[in-house]
């Protein structure tokens, strides 16, 4: 299963943010996608997740499990929580993984993956922004999903929270799973690929 | 399905819990019909001959009122984005939104309907059938202002341009409304003719209103 770009181009308000971007990544690798603001890395991480258009070029998923759009095999997550604020941490985490399929069971051991378990049942409102994230990095784990789209996925997190999740993309890319992550600074992973972005 | 039911469950828990809006429409409804035979004074013939009318735009207004937060509040937390990354069909969430957004606020005024005919001197009898008609017109409302909903997402103002858009085209759902109800209360115009032609239009929209809001949101969030 690989994850590949042919002459890709976005095309955001009449301006081109970037065009004949070309990668392939392997089941099982990370890629992190660096440049300076504005040279389209969350928008290139938009665009494998469904949410802006492709200008022109092919993003595909070879060898994926089932025909489904690439968007249907990815997880994004964004700058935003997806959380809201008169649900309980349980209840938030447990619609987004009804809605994307999985089973109620999967809800525990991922609030557990998360050390949120005990918060469970404390409205979203009353949660820092470290532990915001932390319950949407849990949706990731709940739902199999082969891709991960990261963008800044350290941003508000602590130390250790961000070992955490660390280990949580470890797993995932042992599982056979790929991560797409937009940074500036390292993300905790050794072995990553780098696509640098505006540099043409 | 279970997706379906987890996101009709969820909108309406928002609906009930703090800072949702389920019972503002409900409200201003109260408060429109209630403030109306103050406005026109205690002339009771003329009450219960503009009853029906009142009973329909009041319901028209307050079903709009909390509409333009039905995408907006998803739109800003990012939630929107996840919707759209499901794997169920556009569509079909976004009806399942409307649905869920009618029995929290379009219920409601259905029900209360009645208790406030009795304001505007509306005969015991004719109470039902009013209520039948708002029963069968406020789906229509719904589903169409579910499109006015997906076109102003992105704008931080949306609201009034949602009235601006949507009121228009719920003017034949109101005229069949009131007529339906006007033959039921007071006659000689038969009920069925009117009232079929309401279905008709809950049926119609219940079809394209979220097929044309899916579009809007796909196009609208570029």
């Amino acid at each position: 299963m690989q994850l590949r770009a042919e002459e890709l181009a976005c095309n955001r308000g009449g301006r081109d943010v970037f065009r004949g971007l070309n990668f392939s990544l392997p089941a099982g690798e990370a890629m992190v996608v660096t440049g300076r603001n504005g040279a389209g890395k969350s928008s290139l991480l938009r665009m494998i997740a469904g949410l802006v258009r492709i200008a022109a070029g092919r993003l595909a998923l070879d060898g994926g499990e089932s025909d489904a759009p690439v968007a249907e095999q990815a997880h994004y997550l964004g700058h935003q929580d997806a959380m809201k604020p008169s649900l309980t941490v349980g209840e938030n985490l447990q619609f987004w993984t009804e809605f994307f399929g999985a089973g109620r069971h999967a809800v525990e051991p991922a609030l557990d993956a998360v050390d949120l378990s005990l918060l469970a049942g404390l409205p979203a409102a009353y949660l820092s922004a470290g532990q915001r994230r932390r319950l949407s990095i849990a949706r990731l784990v709940a739902v199999p999903r082969s891709i991960w789209l990261l963008d800044e996925p350290t941003s508000a997190l602590d130390v250790p929270s961000q070992k955490r999740l660390a280990e949580l993309m470890r797993d995932h890319l042992a599982g056979g799973g790929m991560i797409v992550a937009a940074a500036h600074g390292p993300i905790g992973l050794e072995r990553a690929r780098e696509l640098k972005m505006g540099a043409a | 399905m279970n997706a379906l039911m987890a996101l009709l469950v969820r909108d309406m828990r928002l609906a009930i819990r703090v800072g949702g809006g389920a019972l503002m429409g409900a409200l201003f409804f109260l408060i429109v019909v209630t403030m109306m035979p103050f406005a026109i004074g205690p002339d009771l013939a003329l009450l219960a001959r503009i009853g029906p009318a009142i009973l329909w735009l009041g319901a028209l207004l307050a079903s709009l009122l909390a509409l333009d937060r039905l995408f907006a509040t998803d739109h800003e937390d990012g939630s929107l984005d996840l919707l759209m990354m499901g794997s169920l069909p556009l569509e079909l969430s976004v009806a399942t939104k409307a649905i869920a957004h009618w029995l929290t606020t379009g219920l409601p005024l259905v029900l209360i309907a009645p208790v406030l005919g009795l304001m505007l001197n509306v005969e015991l009898h004719a109470m039902g059938w009013l209520a039948l008609t708002l029963l069968a017109g406020t789906p229509a409302l719904t589903f169409i202002g579910l499109i006015g909903a997906a076109l102003s997402v992105a704008l931080r103002r949306g609201g009034l341009l949602l009235a601006v858009l949507v009121l228009p085209l719920t003017v034949p759902v109101l005229i069949f409304g009131v007529a339906a109800a006007n033959a039921a209360i007071v006659g000689p115009a038969p009920f069925g003719p009117p009232f079929t032609i309401l279905c008709a239009l809950s049926l119609a929209s219940l079809v394209l209103g979220p097929i044309a809001a899916a579009a809007a949101l796909r196009h609208g969030l570029e």
